[in-house]
């Protein structure tokens, strides 16, 4: 800051100091999501134990469709498209993807809360029924604490509110317009994730343990990332996406601080490669991606769906932002390299869970397979590219959180039984259930007539328009490994005789039977007629700068 | 009032929806359900008949766009409707014979357990068939004919416990596809050449078309043609088809949908018209078809196969017909409407006889039944005469035009087709007359049930099967007349199908005359035959000819050599290929990928120490390439 600056501040001058302008209708959705996580915490703070469960559902429920319904005003007031334009001060935008990723990430997050309120799985403790959820996350597993605390049927309700701040932080992150705002965000939506990992009822170890590894994991990703920010700093000088972009396409008026630091490319190129290490880690891509399978079958099952769809959803916004808007011109600098990022994170996934054992853990690799897919559609670089990312999001986001709802109905007397063989002849025992996990499946695998075969078929076909072939060749086939596993399920449910002590399938109460509900329909529905939602995401891929 | 036409449709398509889904609780008066469908769509059908004849001849055709099912850039695939003067005759045929039909199902099949099963497939029926008469475009005539398919599989192999059906089923599907493999073709071909599958514009385009197209679209169709109405050589499978419940036989495999086919080549008028080549296919398709027809016809002893031969004689006449060109057309749709109501009028009549005769088709074991069954043997005798063409009555009217149209092709080839339509009439009359003595007059043959012993007891069946017999019966008798009185059959249907008219190289009168007495030859000698002789009850051995006939001139053989055999040769040496070659393959590339995944897993530590340590690694390998990327 320069001397005169400070003497200002000091001698209370403050009009030198504009106040910044924030356009709180434009933000409106964060704002309810952010104001609704709060209530939640006055809530646990004041609210008695007994009536928590109810209000906190009830305040989720309301900020999350508040939050929705404003992202749809906000289209439908234009700002999607022409009235698409920065905020705060150019740290936010509010554009096309920003609003369609927003309005993804809220109704997953809506369908989560219903798999979270889920309280007839668990067998009823003192009266009470119990969900997924740790009695009290603070006890010690095993310890004569949590043995109280679960006799006495106490439950989370913290849960709530931290899925707020996260679903908070996952609406800015895609919106996020400067590198600080971005790692800002990375940090809210990850810190309650953390938490949240570790906080499941059954098998408390394995929960911490993940929730630990994807805290070190995710602290060492961020502080790639906020080097990244650094360096970039240091060529730019700035950290908005817009100036980067101007400053690295040479059309920023040249100051004398940039003509030194221009000349070094190399803190470019570092800055952007520690920028996607990042990015890369969140959407779980080779080789960042290791986390993924520990953290997925640790997790609460209801939280690892709402992490595998709403996460992705929210990092790849933020990474489709960075490249699109500040790096445009560098494209072929990171496309190469993208490249090899997107055939191994296809390639390794699809190998890698052929061998797989636990179905969370299979759906894990198979998220990072489709990690890869979805990196086809972001190397493709055309506005073809955004849309079909766009609506591959959109169709990944529900078949995901729908598959794991289905995971958690499939029990035995020890929790979730998520082991392969005790699926065996679920098909006979529970034809609908089966069903349903086997369209999931199918969706996974891209079949026709579901979500998965239209939004692959976007992605591959925008790569392909892109000029990256042999991409989606690579695509291709491991659709063809990753096909096996799938079906392998499929058939093993359907054409293998029961277990004859296998698992049972719990009756569920509305709240999970209607997140699994509206997965079918979406799936089918994307699937069948994805004609208008295909428009939708292509009206909405034009990022504002 | 266009808005009724989608109507026609859903009405029974509506009926099968509730019959096939509704469960037992329909099960009482589902068959009434169906009935009501069916005769739904018929008065539907006669008020826009009505309605289509209050307007003035070129205002006639209406189009109803439905909706658009892919609307895609230069691929457009509507649910539209097009209801002409060709398909009003087809509607009022469908819905009206399909009413009388339903009703005599409900008499018919009164004591089967699965009766609400049978009149949903047969409302299915309608609804296809319909769709397929209305369609304005091939593709959704695709669709109505691959319905119609499904339900003819269906309902043939309705008493799927006996092997017979079940086998029968699956051979018409079979042989269907083939057919129908002719139809997608021709319907990609329509694309390619049209950029369209929608009549007004394939037609209107034909003009600008090469011939050797437009020749390879027509043989395509003819193809569609053979395979839906049972013409050489893909005819096999509507012999075994009678294996379905008689109404079905009357209904599918005599009146409508067999006569699918004829539809298809009369409304693709504007390419056939262009391809004189595909058109003398056509034309050599319907004529040995009408022989080879009547020939199976007279050796069979199995009433409905001896009918069933006779409907693919008589298609046969219409293929013909409609291959003259439009010296043809309209006849080939008049004979197709008085079939429709003489044959089904005589399958009805075969359903009664099989009642009242516990169920036995053999006609060796019929004889003397006019007294039992006096109605039947009216309507059934009614029918007799229809088809054979005895003046006066329907039949006479629209064979004796083909015969004259077949003549009048001119030169050489005029002569070779009017001679063989007229050996064909002789022929009908003979089989005809074979199953008429050999059912009505003689003397009794019926045995006892050779497992129960039960001596079968004659007897009229119930009314409601009686009376839709009836009603058949007076358009048998009246309908030729009715249409050619004032030429009014041609006046309808001439702004569609256009109409030359045709000069035959001896006098009409003449013809005529023929056509009678080669009528009373063919009756006369079937008369010496099995009117004056008695018929033995087990079959004589029969010359070559009559052997072959028996075993439907040996097309099953035939088949069996040349089609079935060497493609069991090449399946077996496929699977060999498969087994050996690309299973090896396809093992060895899976058994691959499963150890690298079991060796890649191993990497996976469960250490954080050792995911930051890939992390990191992975980080330094990103930096590195991107800076690479820079320098080379």
């Amino acid at each position: 800051m320069s001397p005169t600056l400070w003497l200002a501040a000091a001698g209370g001058n403050s009009a030198s100091i504009p106040a910044p302008h924030i356009e709180y209708g434009q933000l409106s959705p964060m704002l309810i999501v952010f104001a609704a996580a709060v209530a939640g915490i006055l809530t646990e703070a004041f609210v008695p134990r007994r009536a928590r469960y109810g209000v906190q559902i009830g305040i989720s429920l309301l900020g999350l469709g508040g939050a929705f319904a404003a992202v749809v005003v906000l289209a439908a007031q234009g700002h999607a498209t022409t009235q698409a334009g920065l905020l705060a001060m150019g740290s936010v935008a509010i554009d096309g993807p920003a609003l369609f990723l927003q309005g993804v990430i809220l109704l997953t997050a809506v369908m989560a809360v219903l798999t979270y309120a889920e309280r007839r799985l668990e067998p009823r403790l003192n009266g009470h029924g119990v969900d997924s959820f740790a009695a009290q996350g603070g006890a010690v597993p095993g310890g004569d604490q949590e043995r109280e605390a679960t006799r006495a049927g106490f439950t989370t309700t913290e849960v709530f509110p931290l899925t707020l701040f996260a679903v908070g932080g996952m609406l800015l992150f895609p919106a996020a317009n400067d590198l600080l705002t971005m790692f800002v965000a990375l940090e809210v939506l990850s810190l309650p994730l953390y938490l949240l990992c570790g906080l499941a009822r059954r098998r408390r170890l394995l929960s911490q343990e993940a929730a630990l590894k994807y805290f070190l994991l995710g602290a060492f990703a961020s502080a790639f990332f906020l080097f990244g920010t650094a360096l970039l700093y240091g060529y730019a000088g700035s950290v908005q996406l817009g100036d980067i972009a101007d400053v690295v396409s040479g059309v920023a008026p040249v100051t004398p601080a940039l003509t030194v630091t221009t000349q070094n490319d190399a803190l470019l190129l570092i800055g952007l490669a520690m920028l996607s290490v990042g990015l890369l880690f969140k959407v779980g891509a080779v080789p960042f991606h290791a986390w993924t399978p520990d953290v997925y079958q640790g997790a609460p099952t209801p939280v690892t769906g709402f992490m595998a769809a709403a996460t992705k959803t929210a990092a790849f916004g933020a990474f489709l932002r960075l490249f699109y808007v500040a790096f445009p011109g560098l494209k072929w600098d990171w496309r190469p390299v993208m490249w090899g990022v997107a055939i191994l994170t296809m390639v390794a996934g699809a190998i890698l869970a052929v061998t797989q054992q636990d179905v969370k853990r299979l759906l894990a690799y198979s998220s990072i397979a489709h990690a890869g897919f979805i990196l086809t559609g972001v190397i493709a670089t055309n506005r073809q590219g955004l849309g079909a990312v766009l609506f591959y999001l959109l169709a990944y986001s529900f078949v995901t959180l729908g598959a794991f709802a289905v995971v958690t109905l499939v029990r035995d007397s020890k929790g979730e039984a998520t082991h392969l063989s005790s699926w065996a002849g679920l098909g006979r025992r529970s034809p609908l259930l089966a069903a349903v996990f086997a369209l999931f499946l199918l969706a996974f695998a891209g079949i026709p007539l579901t979500s998965g075969f239209t939004g692959k078929f976007a992605v591959f076909q925008a790569a392909a328009a892109g000029g990256a072939t042999p991409l989606v060749i690579v695509g291709v086939l491991s659709s063809a490994v990753a096909a096996f596993f799938y079906i392998r399920v499929i058939v093993l449910m359907f054409f293998s005789d029961p277990q004859p002590q296998g698992p049972s399938v719990a009756v569920p109460s509305p709240l999970t039977a209607t997140a699994i509900g509206v997965g079918v329909l979406v799936t089918l529905g994307l699937g069948l007629l994805p004609q208008y939602f295909l428009d939708l995401a292509s009206k909405a891929s034009l990022f504002v700068r | 009032m266009n808005s009724l036409i989608p109507l026609l449709v859903a009405v029974p398509l509506a009926g099968a929806a509730l019959l096939l889904l509704g469960g037992r609780a329909l099960d009482r008066f589902g068959h009434w359900l169906g009935t009501l469908a069916a005769a739904g769509s018929f008065g539907i059908g006669l008020v826009l008949f009505a309605e289509m004849l209050g307007r003035p001849t070129d205002q006639r055709p209406v189009r109803e766009f439905l909706y658009s099912w892919i609307p895609v850039n230069g691929f457009q695939a509507d649910v539209a409707f097009q209801l002409d003067q060709l398909s009003m005759t087809f509607v009022l045929l469908i819905t009206g014979v399909g009413t009388l039909i339903h009703v005599y199902s409900t008499g018919y099949m009164a004591h089967d357990e699965r009766r609400r099963r049978f009149f949903g497939y047969l409302n299915l029926f309608l609804a296809a068939m319909l769709l397929l008469v209305l369609a304005d475009n091939y593709l959704l005539l695709y669709v109505g004919w691959e319905g119609v398919g499904l339900a003819s599989y269906l309902l043939i192999g309705f008493w799927q416990h006996k092997p017979s059906a079940a086998t029968a089923a699956k051979k018409a599907f079979i042989v269907n596809r083939v057919g129908d493999l002719g139809l997608s073709i021709a319907i990609m071909l329509m694309f390619v050449e049209f950029g369209s599958f929608a009549f007004g514009p394939v037609f209107g385009a034909a003009d600008d078309a090469s011939e050797g197209k437009l020749t390879a679209i027509g043989l395509m169709l003819l193809l569609a043609a053979c395979g839906k109405s049972a013409q050489v050589p893909l005819q096999s499978w509507l012999g075994d088809a009678m294996e379905g419940p008689t109404p079905v036989s009357a209904l599918i495999h005599a009146a409508t949908m067999v006569t699918a086919g004829v539809y298809l080549i009369t409304r693709s008028s504007a390419i056939f018209d262009l391809a004189p080549d595909a058109q003398t296919a056509v034309v050599a398709v319907g004529t040995v078809t009408l022989l080879f027809g009547a020939i199976v016809g007279c050796a069979k002893d199995d009433i409905k196969k001896a009918l069933a031969g006779s409907t693919m004689s008589q298609i046969g006449y219409m293929v013909l017909a409609a291959g003259l060109g439009p010296i043809g057309y309209v006849f080939a749709i008049m004979h197709l409407v008085t079939h429709g109501f003489f044959k089904a009028g005589l399958f009805l009549g075969a359903g009664s006889v099989m009642h009242g005769m516990n169920d036995e088709v053999n006609m060796r074991h019929y004889g003397g039944l006019r007294k039992y069954m006096p109605v039947t043997f009216a309507t059934f005798g009614l029918g007799y005469l229809a088809i054979i063409g005895f003046p006066g009555l329907s039949g006479f009217f629209s064979k004796d035009k083909i015969i004259e149209a077949a003549f009048s092709k001119g030169g050489t080839e005029g002569w070779i087709l009017g001679l063989c339509a007229l050996v064909g009439a002789a022929v009908t009359a003979f089989y005809m007359t074979r199953v008429m003595m050999m059912t009505f007059f003689g003397e009794k043959r019926w045995q006892p049930d050779p497992e129960t012993g039960e001596e079968p007891h004659p007897h009229e069946s119930p009314k409601v099967m009686t009376l839709p017999m009836v009603v058949l019966a007076v358009g048998s008798v009246f309908a030729g007349a009715l249409f050619t009185y004032g030429d009014a059959f041609l006046k309808w249907l001439e702004p569609v199908t256009g109409f030359e008219e045709g000069h035959p190289p001896i006098p009409a009168a003449a013809v005529t005359v023929l056509t009678t007495v080669c009528m009373l030859a063919g009756v006369g000698l079937a008369y010496t035959m099995y009117g004056r002789t008695r018929v033995p009850v087990t079959p004589p051995v029969g010359s070559a000819l009559t052997r072959a006939a028996r075993r439907d001139l040996l097309q099953d053989d035939f088949n069996h050599a040349v089609l079935v055999r060497p493609g069991s040769a090449l399946a077996a040496t496929l699977v060999w290929f498969d087994s050996r070659g690309l299973d090896g393959f396809v093992n060895g590339l899976a058994a691959t990928i499963g150890g690298v995944s079991g060796r890649l897993r191993r990497v996976q530590t469960g250490f954080v120490r050792t995911y930051a340590l890939s992390m990191f690694g992975g980080t330094l390998v990103l930096v590195a390439t991107t800076l690479l990327m820079r320098s080379v």
